[in-house]
């Protein structure tokens, strides 16, 4: 005892503690948390049960309920959530949009900050509070399944003016940009045409059909690979172009003009 | 650079003028470095050589990437065959370039030269004489004889132009109907349908937040549903009637429902980038905003009016149609739009 009371003034003794502590937490995390369905969100969704609405209700309270309010109906810094839907939530979250990082024109996509089951929990919670659009299956948004040439047809009349003709992104009004489609997972893609999030209007399935949504994601699947011209400069168009044209090229013919004119030494 | 030539110019103290400037004559440039150090010339010339030998490089590659990296059928193989013969390219013409250039300036002779100008006139007798063969050559052709044949000669070729100039101006705007910039095909009771499918759309299916993009649903029978569809094309939106302030032209949109012409006012893109949240409708081509909820009124940009309202209802079947056509011409201003 005496030798354990002379060791607590040891120097290591706080950072011991800290892993003690560390590691009880993990493990009462690890026996009391529910075991992982290890099934996609969209077979769990699907299969929510009162547990997974429990679960995602406390991880509501704990992570969303400051802006959304404690019963998801909204304030004046976030909208209510009372029948957006699971694939609202699985958009919002699952692409890391959500939890807001900080105010600003809109929330940009970052690292995610939830795990799958956590996800599919919130949204399990979401689905309860009011009948909403539900999260696609994993047929609905097979870009294989698709016709990419309707898709393009589609893309162009309803997409391309925000989101440019192959789905690179593009800018809108007061620091407000609509993203770049290529690294979105075909099951984003389809909930954010269903659901609207943010600056972008809500295409339902009357507007766009399931089918022709798949049809779009299809004709998405097939963007963004190598450009055969060589560089694209962000296949932004005009605008890079012109700023590559303007500043990068007639800047170097000047240099070589007056590297031309000049005298040698 | 110094100048040690300031010996030939005239003094002058402060006020007086020099009676004549005297001529400085050809200034020589000071030697370089190539001319006085044979060392340094001779790392010119390697310069020189080593960016023709780029440039023959460059071809060599060229070829082999002509035969040996063909475009094929992926984007990948077309990829690496472009920027492989663009780099070789470059190599070939910017070598050259770049070696004329670097030779010119630090192995030909900088030495400059005055090439005076010879006096251009010709002698008198030079000039006499041509102007005797024109007059021999005019009464010879008797010209002046026959003034019938000169005065059609002249008529015929005052006239020719005509055939290229009445083309050039009759094809300029080709057809000088002006009454089609004032009306759409829609039409009382023409449904609205989703563009490009043609589908005709129920007022159901628009879920608060969401937009349509509307062409009239007989636009395919029109005799050019190209044209026809430049001017009706309608973007569709629904908003909570609770965030509609007001309307282009009030009662022309139903229950939170309200169609707007997409044809911009300023030069005529379609206006299509709808923010749902500010419900700001913006014009891609100079930033044109509209605002939607506001009676399309512009909030910025240099659009100078509010898009067009269309008239709509709803009809027994739950479609929406048209209630007319739009009370104002689509579209930018034109010159006998007269507002």
């Amino acid at each position: 005892m005496k030798a354990l009371a002379a060791r607590r003034h040891d120097r290591r003794a706080p950072v011991v503690l800290l892993l003690l502590a560390l590691l009880l937490t993990g493990g009462l995390y690890a026996v009391f948390a529910p075991a992982p369905a290890g099934a996609t969100p969209a077979q769990a969704a699907s299969t929510a049960t009162a547990d997974d609405v429990a679960a995602g209700k406390a991880l509501f309270q704990a992570n969303c309920a400051t802006c959304h309010g404690p019963a998801a109906t909204g304030s004046d810094a976030a909208p209510s959530l009372i029948g957006v839907g699971a694939a609202a939530v699985d958009f919002q979250v699952g692409t890391g949009r959500m939890p807001m990082q900080a105010n600003g024109p809109q929330a940009p996509a970052k690292p995610v900050q939830f795990n799958d089951e956590q996800i599919a929990q919130l949204a399990a919670y979401v689905a309860s509070l009011g009948d909403g659009p539900a999260i696609p299956s994993d047929e609905q948004v097979d870009p294989a399944l698709g016709d990419p040439a309707n898709g393009m047809a589609l893309f162009r009349t309803n997409c391309a003016m925000c989101h440019n003709a192959i789905g690179a992104g593009g800018a809108l009004s007061g620091g407000k940009f609509a993203p770049n489609l290529w690294d979105t997972t075909p099951t984003h893609l389809y909930e954010a045409m269903l659901t609207g999030p943010q600056s972008m209007p809500v295409f339902n399935d009357a507007i766009i059909t399931p089918d022709e949504k798949r049809d779009i994601i299809a004709f998405i699947d097939q963007q963004g690979g190598a450009a055969p011209g060589g560089l694209d400069l962000g296949s932004l168009g005009p605008v890079s172009e012109g700023l590559w044209a303007w500043v990068v090229g007639i800047g170097l013919l000047i240099a070589l003009a007056v590297w031309g004119g000049a005298k040698s030494s | 650079m110094s100048h040690d030539n300031t010996t030939d110019v005239a003094r002058r103290s402060a006020g007086e003028h020099p009676e004549r400037f005297d001529d400085p004559g050809v200034h020589q440039p000071n030697p370089r470095l190539s001319d006085l150090d044979e060392k340094h010339a001779k790392k010119a010339e390697r310069q020189v050589a080593a960016l023709f030998t780029i440039s023959i490089v460059g071809t060599i590659v060229f070829v082999w990437a002509y035969f040996a990296l063909p475009p094929g059928e992926t984007p990948e193989s077309m990829r690496l065959s472009n920027i492989v013969l663009g780099l070789a390219l470059t190599c070939i013409l910017l070598g050259i370039g770049l070696a004329i250039v670097h030779w010119a300036k630090t192995l030909m002779s900088n030495k400059e030269y005055v090439e005076e100008r010879h006096p251009q006139r010709s002698d008198d007798e030079t000039r006499a004489g041509a102007i005797q063969a024109l007059q021999d050559g005019a009464a010879d052709s008797g010209i002046s004889r026959r003034g019938a044949l000169k005065g059609a000669g002249l008529t015929a070729l005052a006239l020719f132009p005509l055939s290229i100039v009445l083309p050039l101006i009759g094809n300029v705007g080709e057809d000088w109907n002006v009454s089609k910039f004032k009306h759409t095909m829609w039409r009382k009771g023409t449904r609205l349908a989703y563009d490009p499918t043609g589908r005709p759309i129920k007022a159901s299916d628009l879920t608060i937040g969401s937009i349509a993009h509307v062409i009239p649903e007989d636009l395919h029978e029109a005799e050019s549903p190209l044209d026809e569809k430049a001017k009706a094309v309608v973007l569709l939106v629904r908003m909570d009637p609770r965030d509609l302030k007001s309307e282009r032209e009030p009662g022309f949109g139903f229950d939170g429902i309200v169609a707007y012409s997409k044809i911009c006012t300023h030069v005529g893109c379609p206006v299509a980038l709808y923010e749902q949240q500010t419900h700001h409708l913006l014009c891609p081509c100079h930033q044109s905003t509209f605002d939607v909820a506001d009676g399309a009124k512009v909030v910025f940009g240099p659009a100078k009016r509010p898009l067009p309202q269309l008239p709509i209802e709803v009809d027994a079947e739950g479609y929406l149609v048209a209630r007319g056509d739009f009370v104002e011409p689509v579209g930018p201003t034109f010159w006998e739009r007269l507002t």
